[in-house]
């Protein structure tokens, strides 16, 4: 795999909620066509960092460009899955009306979802295996299917680049290993993938790109050459060592 | 038209108009807020008064609407600071707005024709002696086109800005992320909410006002999971309780406002206690029925570990998983009816649907997956997560 292109970059980004600075100085490149994640301990701006990148938070300094080009002129190329904790499940819809919201960005204001957007829907449904549940009242589903809707509702946003808020967290093996498999489909075609991730143990087996963050970024790179105790050590601030290699 | 006719079409309106942006403020929690904003808006209603002289001049309803968003913007810039939460700003904001408005009646109440009642409580009955006339022809009570145009207003916004409304009330960080403005769209919100409460506050008042947005969304999202057919119910809904209590006015001689939001009232209460399947009724239903569940799941996995004869009798099932005889006929019932057991010379025994039932559900209970026995939701409430 080249990683000639460059996905996305971020040039000293600075995040602050008040006065705490939350990201401080960040410079990152992300190579097209990579599955990466980004782990950090809590509180490190892991969510942060994806949220300014979609111009959800605003930066206090700093700029990011998708593919060269600033993000606003970019949003059809991006999808974006937040925290599953982020919406209320109890709203007043079903996992298909869910998925279709996937459809909007293209879509623009005003002009509303046809048959077209429907039947991306269903596709990307069927793919993340939620068919069946389509007509579902969201807070029928369990936090594994919930999580596969939102996977599903990015998937039809048909984006070159996908961003993940915790994806894992609190869903069952069977999800999380639905999920990955679908994530490495998203890399296979080319698609360049950005997850934040708390599961150490498992970065080497799901990715193959890494960035590690604490409110400065440590470093970024191929999971091969700088996942390791010295980079686990410098982000998290106790020694990793046997925690990793058990 | 005779009076009674426009007054009822008036209260329709008015209900319809208050119902729509009702049911998105529900959804985003945000029902307080339309307490705050129907009274703050009470300065600029006086102040635009005095400039007018007529309530239902659209300059008149502009100046109130802003002092409406206003509020939206106080009560949030307080809870920015993060030295007071959300509930408390609230608290804060309307009470100063409403009082700067109840002194400014005060001080002109000789010149003005506005009072605090009036204010508070609203007067539909005199609403048809208002009229509007173009030129020589009297095309009807002024609120009800006043209250038509701010409803046409809305319903045209709704339909435009649905999936936008929707997307954004549901996920405010999707909706940034695909370029549609959360803030626009909560600002647009909060102004037409702002406008509908001061078109409406005439008719019904400041007060009544809040039941007439809140609680027909209330209502209606007891009833459905599915967003528009909420708007559609607590439409129906809130004509309802206009044309019902119209009525109920009429026969008990009392204020037209305040019959209609305790007819509201007593429709949420209603749909409160027998909503199919949030209801009060329904809930507690299920949770017994998931009681029984448990129970017929726990006799099931017994039957399922002995084979002994002595450990399957039926009479013996009381003391043996100690429950009550009610209970245990219960439980028997349930198991009858959906082929679980048979009964052979007072002998209970597992059927091969039983057998598969209890192994089905054992293996949900251990790994908390739910694939294999989604066939088995429709019949109990237990797996239904």
């Amino acid at each position: 795999m080249s990683h000639s292109k460059i996905a996305i970059r971020v040039d000293d980004l600075t995040v602050a909620y008040s006065y705490k600075p939350v990201l401080w100085d960040i410079d990152l490149e992300v190579p097209e066509g990579v599955l990466m994640a980004i782990v950090g301990p809590n509180g490190a701006g892991k969510s942060t960092l994806i949220k300014s990148i979609l111009g959800i938070i605003d930066p206090i300094a700093g700029s990011v460009s998708i593919y060269g080009k600033p993000y606003d002129k970019q949003r059809k190329l991006v999808a974006y899955v937040p925290q599953k904790g982020s919406v209320d499940w109890d709203f007043p819809t079903t996992a298909l009306d869910v998925v279709t919201m996937g459809t909007y960005g293209k879509l623009g204001w005003i002009k509303r979802p046809g048959g077209k957007e429907k039947r991306a829907a269903l596709e990307a449904l069927e793919k993340v295996g939620m068919l069946p549940f389509k007509g579902r009242q969201i807070s029928q589903l369990s936090g594994g299917q919930q999580q596969r809707v939102f996977l599903a509702r990015a998937l039809v946003q048909d984006a070159a680049i996908y961003f993940m808020d915790e994806p894992f967290q609190g869903v069952d093996a069977t999800t999380e290993i639905a999920i990955i498999n679908i994530l490495k489909e998203l890399r296979k075609a080319g698609k360049t993938v950005v997850v934040v991730h708390h599961d150490l143990q498992t970065v080497p087996e799901y990715f193959d790109w890494v960035t590690f963050l604490n409110v400065k970024k440590i470093a970024t790179g191929p999971v091969k050459d700088i996942f390791n105790d010295d980079n686990l050590t410098k982000t998290y601030g106790i020694n990793y060592k046997v925690a990793v290699n058990q | 038209m005779d009076a009674q006719l426009e007054i009822q079409l008036i209260a329709a309106v008015v209900a319809i108009a208050c119902a729509i942006p009702g049911v998105f403020l529900v959804l985003r929690k945000m029902a307080l807020i339309s307490d705050a904003i129907s009274h703050s808006i009470l300065p600029g209603i006086v102040i635009g008064f005095f400039i007018t002289e007529d309530l239902n001049s659209p300059l008149l309803i502009l100046l109130a609407a802003v002092t409406g968003v206003i509020t939206v913007v106080m009560v949030e810039s307080i809870q920015k600071t993060g030295l007071v939460k959300e509930d408390t700003a609230i608290g804060l904001v309307f009470p100063a707005l409403f009082s700067i408005g109840v002194i400014l009646i005060a001080k002109n109440a000789n010149d003005v024709h506005l009072d605090v009642d009036a204010v508070l409580l609203g007067e539909l009955a005199f609403a048809p002696f208002d009229r509007l006339i173009i030129g020589e022809t009297d095309v009807g009570p002024k609120s009800l086109w006043v209250m038509g145009a701010i409803l046409s207003i809305t319903v045209g916004m709704l339909f435009a800005f649905f999936k936008e409304l929707k997307v954004s009330t549901f996920d405010a960080g999707l909706s940034a992320a695909l370029g549609f403005s959360p803030v626009v769209l909560h600002y647009g919100l909060m102004t037409i909410s702002s406008v509908t409460v001061v078109g409406a506050f005439e008719a019904v008042g400041a007060v009544l006002v809040v039941a007439l947005m809140i609680a027909p969304a209330a209502t209606a999202y007891l009833l459905t999971s599915d967003l528009k057919k909420m708007l559609v119910l607590s439409v129906i809904f809130g004509v309802f309780s206009a044309i019902g209590g119209y009525w109920m006015a009429h026969f008990l001689d009392a204020s037209i406002a305040g019959s209609m939001t305790t007819v509201l009232g007593l429709v949420f209460l209603a749909v409160y206690l027998f909503a199919p399947s949030k209801g009060l009724i329904a809930v507690m239903y299920r949770q017994r029925q998931q009681r029984t569940e448990v129970s017929l799941l726990t006799f099931l996995l017994h039957l399922n570990n002995h084979e002994e004869e002595s450990e399957r009798h039926v009479k013996h099932l009381n003391e043996h998983i100690n429950w009550q005889k009610v209970r245990s006929e219960t439980v028997l019932e349930l198991a009858e009816k959906n082929n679980l057991i048979k009964i052979d010379k007072e002998i209970v025994a597992l059927t091969p649907k039983g057998k598969e039932f209890t192994d089905l559900a054992l293996e949900y209970i251990i790994t908390n997956k739910d694939e294999h026995i989604e066939h088995m939701k429709d019949d109990f409430f237990l797996f239904r997560g």
